[in-house]
């Protein structure tokens, strides 16, 4: 399978394996993790971000890929539009069919509202099916809460909004149970105890498994719970903009993926649970997320005027698969690391804890490539190092990887990589949005009747997520998105007047600020045609 | 670095893409912007179920769109959705038998053992086994071979005897682990002390802390040993 330059590295890091079997490599200090995230992690690059000219977090930098879907025009021109017949009218309105969504839907329609779930995709094409690696929750005797509080407080280097931590680690227990009693597979040991190993960061082992297939476990079990509590559902329907009365969020307008007819729907209440937006590939990055991530609840929010918080940090996963080129960016789970799978240079030496954040531990992968470069160059130029897999059979013993990491082993044995026996190679992958729309613990966000949830929202992880409290922040906050937005329903008689004079404002900010009218948003779907195709077309059929 | 390339008909039309392409990657070179289909791009969705055929070979074949490399001379149509029947209930209220699975699902009945269905699974699974196991009523069988499962719907296009296998692989994990496999009493234990308040006061104490306060406390924390 390798050959070359590649074989040779492979062979050097084969002959380290023994005196790399028992060394240990202690974490860096504070300083010295400083120092390594600001000479070499993205979010310290100034060239990469722009400072936002319009809308509610005006005055603030974003990647420049998240500027341009934000400060950028509807698709709709407000003056035009005909709001007058309203296809469809809800107490609360979910968008997005991932974790945060189907358990917000969930939870509203068990608290009595008549809710309606619309996604982009089909229910459950999210980035939550994705997750394999796992959930956290502090459920062991000798973790707590609070020990979990102090992990995800360091994670995020404290700027966390303490509110949104404290609701995560102590709705987690409950979020766990309410996941086992769904019928949710996760691993255990006969007695039932749940089987958990550590992440990075974490300072006791409180990562819950379903095999290497964690967020599709969940998200199986919860899109069918969806499905057998009849909860009104629309697929390739996606929030295009929302309607407000001037102050409060009354609806919004859906559009057809398909048919592109656009529907009306008033709403009491709405709940934005649209995920991340790493197919925006934030220079030029790419990405371990679904097609669908396009960051648009996001533009949505920001329209109506609700802000956005710690969208100058996005998380890249330090171990991206770099080859071969066809599952380039696809995740290679952080589990590998956690069962002893060691990362080394182009010599076979080791040159981090693996078990650093993952800020850190990107940062020290991409010093070592393009710092000391001690990477290993792949055929399509894309420079990577090794994360030896082979080893964790010998920790482990024989068979353990196809055990415990069948999806990741299936995924290299389709492109004839056997990882238990040969290493891998990896790469930063752009992976997730530590930032998103500001709310308070109950989902609000600033704007009035207005929820959002999981990966769209931001301030649960400060400035850096750690891995397994995604999955449990979507469910965590999706149930609490969901029952205060069905909550805050039942005192609303009839959502008020559906307008979109929000937009009309929002559109000559934009023109005063001389954006120029050929750029639109939200993106809805990455534009991954070959150039050529894309551009040589007609709108014959307009 | 040019590629060499290979023709494919999507649908029954030719295109020139270059070979080392996933089928997915080659259609939206050839211009297609997918709209189903197209999930995750990363064999977890089941979005992509694709059908095919070889120059020169009578035989169907199916596999992920995502995974599945190009070859020269391929005729290919995504099944972007497939109909199966899905039976509603609630799992609480279901005994983890053969007479559940048969009650919501006596199509099981029909199997053929034709073993179709396993031979379509992208994901290697040994679907007639857990077709057969959860016929049975060995639940704990069945939740545990299909746990891989990514719902793409191929098997059931497969097979002659309409049983739609990922939905009842689906009902028996659910069933095995909330009715078969032991609760997690210290979990159980944990939520009553969080409901009961015990963790209040130390949470709410650090709630307080400076900055500072927390960094301290953090950097000194003691690590448990993995094992
Ligand atoms: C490969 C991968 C592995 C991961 N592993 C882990 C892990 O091991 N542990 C962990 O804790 N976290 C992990 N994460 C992160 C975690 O999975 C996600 O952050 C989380 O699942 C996000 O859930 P969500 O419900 O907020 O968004 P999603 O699950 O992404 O759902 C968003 C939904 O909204 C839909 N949508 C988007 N725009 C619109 C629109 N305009 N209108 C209608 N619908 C729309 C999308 O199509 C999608 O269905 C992983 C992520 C990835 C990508
Ligand atoms: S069992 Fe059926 S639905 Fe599941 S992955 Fe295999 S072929 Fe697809
Ligand atoms: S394809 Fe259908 S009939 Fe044949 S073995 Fe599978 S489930 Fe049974
Ligand atoms: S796109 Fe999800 S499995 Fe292929």
């Amino acid at each position: 399978m390798y050959t070359g330059k590649i074989l040779e590295s492979m062979k050097r890091l084969e002959a380290t394996r023994g005196e790399r079997l028992h060394q240990e490599i202690p974490l860096l200090s504070p300083d010295d993790r400083q120092s390594l995230l600001e000479g070499f992690h993205p979010d310290y690059k100034e060239a990469i971000f722009r400072t936002l000219k319009v809308g509610p977090s005006k005055g603030e930098r974003t990647p420049k890929e998240f500027a341009d879907v934000f400060e950028a025009y509807s698709a709709i021109d407000p003056a035009k539009f005909d709001l007058s017949s309203v296809d469809l009218d809800v107490d609360v309105l979910v968008v997005g069919g991932g974790g945060a969504g189907a358990a917000a839907a969930l939870v509203a329609q068990e608290h009595g509202a008549n809710v309606l779930l619309v996604t982009k995709l089909r229910l459950g094409d999210s980035n939550t099916v994705m997750a394999q690696g796992g959930i956290q929750g502090a459920d062991k005797e000798n973790d707590s809460p609070a020990i979990h509080y102090l992990d995800v407080m360091g994670g995020g280097r404290y700027f966390n909004d303490p509110k949104l931590v404290e609701a995560l680690v102590s709705d987690a227990p409950d979020v766990l149970a309410w996941l086992e009693r769904l019928g949710v597979m996760f691993d255990k040991e006969p007695d039932g105890t749940m089987t958990t190993i550590h992440g990075g960061g974490t300072s006791r082992m409180r990562m819950h498994a379903a095999r290497d297939y964690t967020g599709g476990e969940m998200m199986k079990t919860l899109r069918d719970e969806v499905l057998n509590h009849d909860v009104p559902i629309m697929e390739f329907a996606a929030a295009y903009e929302l309607l407000t009365d001037g102050k409060k969020v009354t609806g919004a307008v859906l559009y057809n993926m398909e048919t592109e007819e656009y529907l009306i729907v008033r709403a009491k209440t709405v709940i934005l649970a649209t995920g991340g937006g790493g197919r925006l590939h934030v220079s030029g990055f790419p990405t371990t997320n679904h097609y669908g991530a396009t960051a648009d609840g996001l533009v949505l929010g920001y329209r109506v005027g609700a802000p956005l918080t710690f969208m100058d940090t996005i998380q890249y996963h330090p171990t991206g698969a770099a080859f071969p080129e066809q599952i380039l960016g696809q995740l290679v789970t952080e589990k590998v690391r956690s069962i002893g799978g060691q990362i080394t240079n182009v010599d076979g030496n080791r040159f981090i804890y693996e078990l650093e954040t993952r800020d850190v531990e990107a940062a020290a992968v991409i010093r070592e490539c393009l710092g000391k470069k001690k990477g290993v160059e792949t055929p399509s130029g894309q420079p990577a190092v090794w994360l030896d897999t082979p080893i964790i059979e010998v920790l482990h013993g024989a068979g353990t990887i196809k055990k415990r990491l069948p999806a990741m082993f299936r995924q290299y044995e389709r492109f004839g990589i056997d990882m238990s026996e040969v290493p891998i190679l990896i790469y930063p992958t752009q992976h997730y949005q530590n930032g998103g729309l500001k709310i308070d613990a109950h989902c609000e966000t600033k704007v009035k009747n207005l929820y959002a949830s999981g990966e769209a929202a931001g301030g649960v992880h400060g400035r850096n997520r750690l891995m397994g409290n995604s999955l449990l922040d979507v469910i965590v906050f999706g149930r609490r998105a969901g029952a205060a937005a069905a909550e805050r329903a039942a005192g609303i008689k009839r959502a008020g007047k559906l307008s979109l004079d929000h937009l009309s404002k929002f559109h000559k900010e934009l023109k005063s600020a001389r954006v120029g009218k050929g750029r639109i948003s939200p993106m809805l779907l990455p534009e991954y045609r070959r150039p050529e195709a894309a551009k040589k077309k007609i709108n014959a059929l307009a | 670095m040019a590629s060499e390339m290979v023709t494919i008909y999507v649908m029954g039309k030719a295109y020139e893409v270059p070979r080392d392409l996933t089928i997915m990657k080659a259609m939206e070179y050839a211009g297609y912007r997918f709209i189903r289909g197209c999930g995750c791009r990363g064999a977890f969705c089941g979005a992509c179920g694709t059908v095919y055929r070889t120059k020169d070979d009578y035989r169907l074949k199916v596999g992920l769109a995502c995974q599945e490399m190009v070859q020269d001379e391929m005729y290919l149509a995504e099944i972007p959705f497939f109909p199966g029947n899905k039976a509603t209930y609630n799992v609480d209220k279901l005994k983890p038998n053969s007479e559940t699975v048969l009650k919501l699902y006596p199509e099981v009945f029909r199997c053929l053992s034709c073993n179709a269905c396993t031979k379509a699974c992208p994901q290697d699974i040994e679907v007639m086994e857990y077709v057969q196991a959860a016929l049975r009523g060995d639940i704990e069988k069945a939740a545990d071979l299909s746990f891989d499962c990514i719902l793409c719907g191929l098997c059931a296009s497969r097979c002659p005897a309409e049983i739609v296998q990922y939905n009842v692989a689906l009902l028996c994990r659910r069933l095995y682990s909330a009715k078969i496999a032991p609760r997690a009493k210290h979990l159980d234990k944990r939520v009553k002390a969080v409901k009961r308040g015990k963790f209040d006061k130390e949470l709410a104490k650090l709630m307080k802390m400076k900055k500072s306060q927390l960094a301290k406390l953090y950097s000194e924390r003691e690590i448990q040993k993995a094992d």
